[in-house]
């Protein structure tokens, strides 16, 4: 017992401290790299205003959907098609959020075919206050869209506030969407 | 013959049909390709937009040619995707002082090496010289004698 003391003090503790020290560093950045998701790329468009864009609407190809119907309120701006399955999941999440009159919900409509688009929202309801046609996908690169779903917060002044990349899941409105527009609606323009 | 030239010509024109939406103005090829290896497909994270079949990747090629056909550097082309992508969006990360650690990590790792290394090794010749004592020698020549019985 005693030499193996001597052992330690003749040594020097740090040498069997660095390496234990070492170890914690190395494990705990694996830990927290093993809660992320390297698939959510943050946006760098989070606090900028929202891109310049004019598309013609879902429900009237005469119409034009520009920037501008951002202004003056708390919206979400969710771009989906009907071809994409994972839209579906979040679609009766979206429905509840407009139901409830939580928020102005506004679609874009990404790389779908029109008369498809107009049958999905026949079929599964349609929570969007307005679609925007985004046939070539030109527009989601604006807003620098990488994988339907993915949705957006905006505020008042027209700002990305927000970008959820995947599905919406009713865990997500509660603990991050609603929470967060409750936060800007309060915002005074 | 003619027949099967004309198979030949027609198969030709498909070929050459399903390689027009790539194409680029041979001026610009050299840029254009150097640029895609730059560049980070984010729907298959772990290609390039060059090498990616992801639609998105399709769709930041076709912007590229468009911007080198419109006369846009290389950097207004780069910014522009990671405008809208962020600098994940890039294969080379931008030096900054957030990416110091990434960038100049391993020479601090090589630098903390080499100063291990070196107190080692004049530990070591320090060590090398000092001759064992009597009683020391007495303890190994009883050992050795030991183990030759």
């Amino acid at each position: 017992m005693s030499s193996r003391l001597r052992l330690f003090r003749d040594v020097g503790m740090s040498k069997y401290l660095l390496p234990v020290i070492l170890f914690f560093i190395l494990t705990s950045f694996l830990f927290v790299g093993l809660y992320r998701d390297p698939t959510e790329v943050s946006s760098p468009l989070v606090g900028k205003p929202v891109p310049q864009f004019s598309l013609p609407r879902l429900d009237n190809s005469e119409a034009l959907f520009s920037e501008r119907e951002f202004l003056g309120k708390v919206s979400l701006l969710n771009v989906w098609a009907s071809w994409c399955v994972a839209c579906l999941e979040e679609h009766p999440v979206l429905s509840e959020l407009a139901n409830r009159n939580a928020i102005i919900i506004y679609g874009l409509n990404y790389k779908d075919d029109v008369t498809k688009a107009h049958q999905y929202l026949v079929e599964h309801g349609n929570p969007y206050l307005a679609n925007a046609v985004d046939a070539f996908g030109r527009v989601g690169i604006e807003w620098g869209v990488y994988g339907v779903p993915e949705t957006f917060v905006v505020d008042k002044k027209g700002v990305i506030r927000y970008k959820h990349i995947g599905v919406v899941t009713q865990q997500d409105v509660e603990e991050k969407l609603l929470p967060l527009i409750g936060q800007l609606q309060s915002e005074v323009l | 013959m003619r027949k099967a030239s004309c198979l030949i010509a027609v198969f030709l024109l498909c070929f050459a049909a399903l390689a027009q939406p790539d194409a680029v103005a041979p001026e610009h090829e050299k840029r254009y390709y150097s640029l895609l290896d730059e560049l980070r497909c984010l729907v298959c994270q772990n290609q390039t937009i060059a090498e990616s079949d992801a639609d998105l990747a399709k769709d930041l090629r076709a912007e590229v040619r468009k911007m080198l056909q419109a006369g846009a550097t290389d950097s207004e082309i780069t910014e522009f995707m990671v405008s809208r992508y962020g600098d994940f969006v890039l294969y080379r990360p931008p030096v900054k002082p957030r990416t110091w650690l990434l960038w100049f990590g391993p020479l601090i790792f090589l630098v903390i090496a080499l100063m291990v290394l070196s107190r080692l090794l004049r530990k070591q010749k320090k060590a090398g010289s000092t001759a064992l004592t009597e009683d020391e020698q007495a303890k190994v020549d009883s050992i050795l004698s030991r183990t030759e019985e």
